[in-house]
């Protein structure tokens, strides 16, 4: 039975269309937190990416215009709150949480101001699956493979673009040290504060791309905190995945297994909801040590104040 | 008396700034920002019925914003409410429909007896030893544990332990041994109001007439004077998130045994992660919760006739609510900033020299 539902194409299909909008947060996460900033925003940025990458879309008749758009405004978003905590040295979790709040308020108020009460426009042009020729022809590996949403080749690629900018290139060298030592970094003349911004914004975009994929990639429409905890999922993702991008995108595989399996398993056997308790309490293991220790940038969470 | 009005400078502030933002988004959407908090406030306060609402949505907010603010004091920040919520709930509704026979008074004290500690272990044993222990931020402990929470009262209801005979996800009514009574009929406030002030009241005691609080205050403010003062860090940083757990676990005990009367299935009930904003406007002042409380009851009791009179989609409390967070996280930052400035200035010669 259990081998029987492991043999699905299916299965590991939704596999990675669920992982997907936790890989993206993930890494965004990991961008912020690597530069020195906690980043509990990542769900209210991804719905000011839902939200606004249908507003877009249907405004301009591009989907594309529409990621465009959504992507500005979580540049956007994340640079308020990184002016706050970096510039201001304001608690990260505290802003973050009145972000969540904020957004999570604004979409919605938004959606039924410009859209009414009945949902957004069925005709907003949505995100194209791709069908790769040569892949999608392979038996078994076709269907996984082959046709999915572009955004989740775009998040396999921007998973090894991120891990190269990270650990290959010397602003990423950079990013990593403001975010170990920053008073080390300050004396060797780099610019903790800009640094920072970039690490926030770059986090920002990629949640917010998260977002789109939901809105656009999986459903076309806009509906009421759509992102249902993923924001908080893939900070889970995040830590069990060590703060780096290939671990970001393994969790988040292992958690879109979680969902996709509790899916398909819906009404037999195991109960689903136990399945879903997984990530949260394997991320928990992580974090005490008894599954491969986990450790954040040693200034996670502190403002970076010169003066001191 | 300058303390107190020191205090509520900030939170007012910001709670005008807010509404007056709330008051130019609804000039630009084209709707009369007069006619729409006319509505919310005759919503919130403007008969026997509304105010009892009002007053009945504030106490699980009073329990456990009590809860964070408690935790916030020992220097945690108990993120988690919401789970523990949960907890609370569940085995006070266990307890409402599956033990027969008991007086109301024993029936009542015995759910919320086994309710709080299950709760209380729920935030203590795995958030509370994990920080004491190794320093697993509780702020990502709390939060996996609340979804662990969820998803287990899912377990229960969906076919599960809890739920009731038929096809609805949801559990069997409490016998009425278990009831709380109503204060005002054909409302939903119940006597967990009471309950609430009571509580209310000890919690301050606890924190600022025991030496148990100035202990779990002396560890929030500064933990390593505090270990060298002899006090047991690790032992207080888990008995902080017990404490703080029982009560977010009560808010969902007097939910259930006050107003529900029975367990449904749901992905949230807001409670707990509305307790953390009220914890923060409050500046974790026990007394300040109580009315932080009522201030966000308010908003959500009073912005859905806000929708209905005016038109205003209702969710726009949430951005106020929102926008009243960001700015006092912010504004700590601008007192803060103007200090700097002015110690800078006085400094400034010294330190060209």
């Amino acid at each position: 039975m259990l081998w029987d539902t492991l043999a699905r194409p299916d299965l590991w299909a939704a596999t990675l269309a669920m992982a997907t909008p936790i890989a993206l947060p993930a890494l965004g996460g990991t961008f912020s937190e690597r530069s020195g900033v906690v980043n509990i925003a990542m769900e209210g940025i991804m719905l000011i990416g839902a939200f606004f990458g249908v507003l877009f879309s249907f405004y301009t008749h591009s989907a594309w215009l529409g990621l465009l758009g959504a992507l500005l405004m979580g540049a956007l978003i994340s640079a308020l709150f990184a002016y706050v905590t970096v510039s201001l040295g304001a608690d990260q979790v505290i802003v973050g949480m009145s972000i969540n709040i904020f957004a999570a308020g604004l979409t919605a108020f938004l959606l039924n101001t410009i859209f009414g009460y009945g949902g957004t426009p069925r005709e907003t042009p949505a995100l194209p699956n791709l069908t790769i020729p040569g892949i999608s022809d392979i038996p078994f590996v076709g269907p996984i493979l082959g046709s999915q949403n572009v955004v989740v080749y775009l998040m396999f690629f921007l998973v090894f673009a991120s891990h190269y900018f990270l650990f290959h290139t010397n602003l990423g060298l950079r990013i990593r040290a403001v975010g170990e030592n920053p008073q080390a970094a300050d004396t060797a003349g780099l610019n903790v504060r800009n640094l920072r911004y970039l690490g926030v914004m770059i986090g920002g975009m990629l949640s917010s791309l998260g977002g789109v994929y939901l809105a656009l990639g999986l459903l076309n429409s806009f509906e009421v905190n759509m992102s249902g905890g993923r924001g908080y999922i893939a900070m889970a993702a995040m830590i069990f995945g060590k703060w780096t991008p290939f671990g970001s995108l393994g969790a988040a595989l292992l958690f879109g297994f979680a969902t996709a399996l509790s899916m398909i398993l819906q009404g037999g056997g195991i109960s689903s909801n136990i399945i879903q308790m997984l990530p949260y309490a394997l991320t928990i293991l992580a974090l005490t040590g008894l599954v491969g220790r986990s450790t954040a940038p040693a200034a996670d969470g502190i403002p970076y104040n010169p003066n001191k | 008396m300058n303390k107190i009005i020191k205090e509520l400078v900030t939170p007012f502030v910001a709670i005008i700034i807010a509404i007056l933002i709330g008051a130019c988004v609804m000039i630009l959407t084209g709707h009369n920002p007069l006619t729409a908090y006319g509505a919310l406030f005759s919503g919130a306060f403007g008969s026997t019925v509304n105010l009892s609402n009002t007053m009945a949505n504030a106490i699980p907010l009073i329990l456990s914003g009590l809860g964070v603010a408690i935790a916030f004091k020992a220097g945690l920040f108990n993120i988690g409410a919401e789970g523990q919520y949960w907890i609370g709930s569940m085995a006070a509704v266990w307890i409402g429909y599956s033990v027969h026979g008991l007086p109301p008074i024993l029936h009542i004290s015995l759910a919320v007896l086994v309710s709080i500690l299950a709760a209380g272990l729920w935030a203590g044993i795995i958030p509370g030893l994990a920080k004491a222990l190794v320093g697993a931020h509780e702020v990502i402990t709390t939060m996996m544990m609340s979804y662990i929470a969820i998803f287990l009262s899912h377990y229960m209801l969906e076919n599960g332990p809890m739920m009731q005979p038929g096809f609805v996800p949801q559990s069997p009514v409490i016998l009425p041994s278990a009831m709380l009574g109503k204060i005002v009929d054909r409302t939903q406030l119940s006597w967990g109001l009471v309950i609430a002030l009571v509580v209310c009241v000890i919690v301050y005691w606890l924190l600022y007439k025991t030496t148990l609080g100035y202990r779990l205050r002396a560890v929030g403010l500064n933990s390593r004077a505090a270990k060298y003062a002899g006090i047991n860090v690790s032992f207080n940083l888990v008995l902080a998130l017990f404490i703080s757990g029982m009560l977010a676990g009560l808010a969902g005990v007097v939910q259930m045994l006050g107003v529900q009367h029975r367990l449904y299935d749901s992905f949230s009930s807001g409670y707990g992660f509305t307790a953390i904003v009220v914890a923060i406007l409050a500046n974790n002042n026990p007394f300040g919760v109580i009315l932080a409380s009522i201030f966000f009851a308010a908003l959500s009791t009073g912005g859905q006739s806000m929708q209905l009179v005016s038109g205003v989609p209702a969710h726009l409390t949430d951005v106020i609510s929102g926008i009243i967070i960001f700015l006092i996280a912010s504004k700590d930052v601008i007192s803060l900033v103007q200090k700097r400035w002015r110690r800078r200035h006085s400094l400034a010669p010294v330190k060209e020299a």
